[in-house]
């Protein structure tokens, strides 16, 4: 083997096959989805993503992840918080559980979501009693959400409390601050990169998923049909044309985020 | 193995960080390489080793040009900065990975690697792990393994860096002997110049990629050839002007140069206490340092500070006091030249000690 | 511990409800419905001749997928990190271009692979009459999944080779050992938990893909169907009995990789420290 490696035919092979791999699988779809959004010309572009249902699907998406962001930060960053700080009951399964989402199935998920809150469990019937819509409604699309993205927040922010100096905090008690102020003078500050970079990630992941919302959003048009379901509902339908508009501007929003996140980590890398 | 480096150049990007090199190393010698960090010396030795290509110039070996030989085919044993051991490897298997790659009998390594853990101090280690041993132990594991395949050629890159000062001493006197013994041709990096003086039968002083002397430990001492190996062996204070040093008057003629002085150049004592009381001039103690087995003296004479050693037999000093001030000799440097300028008022009546 | 303060306990309180409400309950969900109409049902759900095949099928994009992915992730890794024959910038180039799956909808990268080798496209129409169709068959959900956990190996290996650096493999090669043996006996040796890591995140992620592989296999019964995209159509069906029998062999899938992850996880902090 030792002899085959030297030759330097094989290890070009090796290492186009690498380049090759890369190309196929990963640059050329992408580029391949832009191509055909753009094959009929940008007007033809424009229009398919000014069609009032791609629009709606498109902002429902982003306004909802938005939301599901907001509430990962909120209970993620507590939930970091007191898996490192605290030492309680059960605290070893509760941060092996965190990763749960990330194994599980998306589909499993939603079917979760739908049997513990749909029409004909007890906590639905109860909602549907008082009038609220829970499953086939935006609030299952937002849970849904929630809980694939879970532990993003979670897993950037628990690191940066693992380095951070417990001195700091007790200098800042010595110097006389109180708990409340050294929560948002000297903990908050050392959370929050992994609170932003963390609810990027959630976010651009809540604006790609699919399998979890697919199952409790009921998928009404212009009501529960988020980006990602259009897209599906647009492929099933034979419309490439359509589901690659929307496909564009969905993939555009999240490369952003994603080189937002990057060059965030990278500066801080730097420091 | 006799070394031979013509001409050898390395750049890094925009970096020039070896210029124009040339050196031979006899066969067996132990040499030095020394000079401040990130002068190029790294870069000469993972040159010689292979694992860096250079950029122009030949490496020989034995009268063979090496550039386009790979590291595995050198035959030469290295010694990384903090030893690279294979952590998930024990002692034993550490020792003996270059034995095995060279396919040797089963029974025959184990012979080999038991003998170097004996000779290196080791045995009864064979069984730990890189993690469980000390710096030393370590170090040592590094040397053992580098030298299991017999190599013909020793690289050490900063073999005592990462160990603490009290074992570095006896680590260094420990190498020295060791390489004596097994007699195999060794080049070494540092960046301290104490253990190049005391480990090297020869130094090499790169600085800026260029090699400004190459000679033993005593010669560079005695006969700096560059301003840069002058100020950057031993201890030493630079003067501007020191024609109005007694002695030293005619220096007033050479006004582009400076002169460098080195504390044993000088002599300090109780007024009256030195000999050549024509030569000496009287200076005032500024400060007074102890240093374990002498007294580190700063005086001025002529408004000139200077630096000098005194023995701890001797009478103690105190500051304020004027003193007797005689000194021997300067380094004088320009330029384009340099030499050493003897005190013209003294007539040599005894050996000097340096 | 007794003297902890009023917020701590709130807080605690407040984590556990987030975790009861948003995982144990679900989970517990899926268990007892699965459950409700006896061991028998679940027994005759899992054995129909669709679920039976969906089983083979993500089983065997299983295996495909991990074991691709396992090699050119490691490939890859070894690439970026040290590859001296692609240019600094382009290294830092494709250092970026690993994470783009991440940014991607499943769907969108399903639907790429159609628009790419779909029946309307010459390379797809070539392929298919040479024998070898891809979408809506078995090589399109392999490629489709590959897309997805594309950077689940690489972001594990390239960490861990980026902090073992190159003074051991250096002092291989000093002593004598070609790359391959380097690779073999120095190299792979440290990265080894971190590989294992990476599997097992990898066989999560392909086990549980739905969304891409929903759009590239068609979801064709007892042909290119999948566990997950069975539960799917289950549910469209309003067949959720079967749909959770189906969830309840996933999820306990899911569970034991979690388990097995933990594990790895914890035997790859070890050997981290261990220097």
């Amino acid at each position: 083997m030792n002899t085959l490696l030297q030759r330097r035919d094989v290890k070009w092979g090796f290492r186009s096959t690498l380049i090759l791999y890369t190309l196929l699988l990963i640059i050329l779809p992408i580029a391949g989805i832009y191509v055909q959004s753009f094959s009929g010309g940008v007007p033809v572009f424009i229009e398919s993503i000014f069609e009032p249902l791609a629009w709606k699907s498109i902002w429902l998406t982003f306004r909802l992840s938005l939301i599901a962001t907001a509430i990962n930060i909120v209970i993620g960053t507590m939930a970091a918080w007191v898996l490192h700080r605290y030492r309680f009951p059960g605290r070893t399964l509760l941060n092996s559980l965190v990763d749960l989402p990330f194994a599980l199935p998306t589909a499993v998920g939603g079917l979760m979501i739908l049997l513990l809150l749909g029409p004909n469990s007890w906590i639905g019937s109860l909602a549907h009693a008082a009038g609220i819509r829970i499953v086939f409604a935006e609030p299952a699309i937002v849970i849904a959400m929630v809980f694939v993205t879970f532990p993003f927040v979670i897993r950037a922010v628990q690191p940066l409390l693992e380095e951070a100096d417990r001195t700091q905090e007790e200098a800042a008690h010595t110097l006389g601050a109180s708990k409340l102020r050294t929560f948002f003078k000297v903990l908050l500050p050392q959370m929050g990169p992994g609170m932003i970079s963390g609810g990027m990630l959630a976010f651009s992941r809540a604006l790609a998923e699919f399998g979890a919302v697919v199952l409790v959003a009921g998928n009404i048009p212009g009501k529960t049909l988020i980006a990602s379901v259009f897209i599906f509902g647009e492929i099933e339908s034979d419309n490439p044309q359509g589901a690659a508009a929307v496909s564009v501007m969905l993939l555009t929003l999240s490369f952003l985020v994603l080189w937002i996140v990057n060059t965030l980590q990278s500066r801080r890398e730097e420091r | 193995m006799h070394i031979e480096v013509r001409d050898l150049n390395k750049w890094f990007g925009d970096y020039h960080a070896v210029r124009q090199m040339n050196f031979s190393i006899e066969t067996g010698q132990l040499i030095g390489l020394l000079g401040p960090s990130g002068g190029g010396k790294t870069s000469v030795l993972r040159m010689l080793a292979g694992l860096e290509q250079p950029d122009g110039g030949e490496i020989i070996f034995h009268g063979r040009v090496m550039n386009q030989v790979p590291p595995q085919e050198r035959g030469i044993g290295f010694v990384f900065q903090h030893y690279a051991l294979f952590k998930h490897m024990t002692v034993f298997d550490n020792v003996a990975f270059g034995l095995t790659i060279k396919k040797w009998p089963k029974d025959r390594i184990r012979t080999r690697v038991m003998e170097l853990l004996e000779l290196t101090g080791l045995a009864g280690t064979e069984k730990r792990y890189p993690h469980q041993l000390s710096g030393g132990q370590r170090q040592r594991v590094a040397f053992a393994r580098a030298l299991a395949p017999e190599p013909q050629l020793l690289l050490l890159d900063e073999p005592f860096a990462a160990i603490d000062a009290k074992i570095r001493k006896e680590l260094r006197t420990w190498l020295k002997s060791l390489i004596e013994r097994v007699g195999i041709t060794s080049i070494f990096v540092t960046h301290d110049q104490d253990e190049a003086i005391e480990v090297a039968d020869e130094i090499m002083i790169i600085q800026q990629g260029q090699l400004e002397q190459k000679g033993t430990p005593w010669d560079i001492y005695k006969s700096p050839e560059t301003p840069f190996v002058a100020e950057f062996i031993g201890e030493s204070t630079i003067l501007d002007h020191v024609a109005s040093l007694k002695g030293f008057e005619t220096a007033a003629a050479w006004t582009e140069s400076k002169a460098l002085i080195r504390p044993e150049y000088i002599e300090v004592g109780k007024i009256g206490e030195l000999p050549l009381k024509s030569a000496c001039e009287r200076g005032v103690v500024k400060a007074l340092h102890f240093r374990g087995s002498e007294w580190l003296v700063e005086v001025t004479v002529a408004d000139l500070p200077l630096k000098t050693y005194r023995p701890l037999e001797r009478e103690v000093l105190k500051i304020g006091e004027e003193v007797d001030v005689l000194v021997h000799r300067v380094y004088m440097f320009s330029d384009e030249d340099h030499w050493v300028q003897e005190n013209a008022l003294k007539e040599d009546p005894m050996p000097i000690h340096i | 511990m007794s003297k902890r303060s009023g917020t701590a306990r709130v807080l605690i309180v407040l984590t556990y409800a987030v975790f009861l409400l948003l995982l144990i309950i679900p989970l517990m969900q899926v268990v007892l419905s699965a459950m409700e109409h006896g061991v028998s049902s679940v027994l005759a759900s899992l054995t129909r001749p669709e679920a039976l095949h969906a089983m083979k099928m993500t089983l065997s994009v299983v295996v495909v997928v991990t074991l691709l992915n396992t090699m050119f992730g490691i490939f890859m890794a070894i690439t970026i990190v040290r590859g001296n024959w692609i240019g600094r910038s382009l290294r830092r180039w494709l250092n970026s271009i690993i994470d783009l799956p991440y940014a991607v909808s499943p769907v969108i990268g399903g639907f790429m692979i159609v628009l790419m080798l779909g029946p309307n496209t010459v390379v797809g129409t070539l392929l298919a009459d040479a024998g070898i169709p891809i979408v809506y068959a078995f090589p399109g959900m392999v490629l489709a999944t590959l897309f997805v956990t594309f950077p689940l190996m690489v972001r594990e290996v390239v960490p861990v080779l980026q902090e073992i650096g190159t003074q051991q493999e250096e002092a291989a090669s000093m002593l004598g050992a070609y790359q391959w043996t380097t690779f073999w006996r120095v190299t792979w040796p440290s990265i080894r938990w971190g590989v294992l890591y990476g599997v097992v995140l990898t066989v999560a992620r392909s086990l549980g893909e739905f969304g891409a592989v929903l759009v590239v296999s068609g979801n064709i019964m007892n042909k290119t169907q999948t566990m997950t995209t069975l539960v799917y159509q289950d549910v469209d069906n309003f067949n959720i009995a079967s749909a959770n029998s189906l969830a309840l062999v996933l999820a306990a899938g899911s569970i034991a990789l979690l388990l097995f992850m933990e594990w790895a996880k914890k035997r790859k902090g070890v050997h981290g420290d261990a220097h």
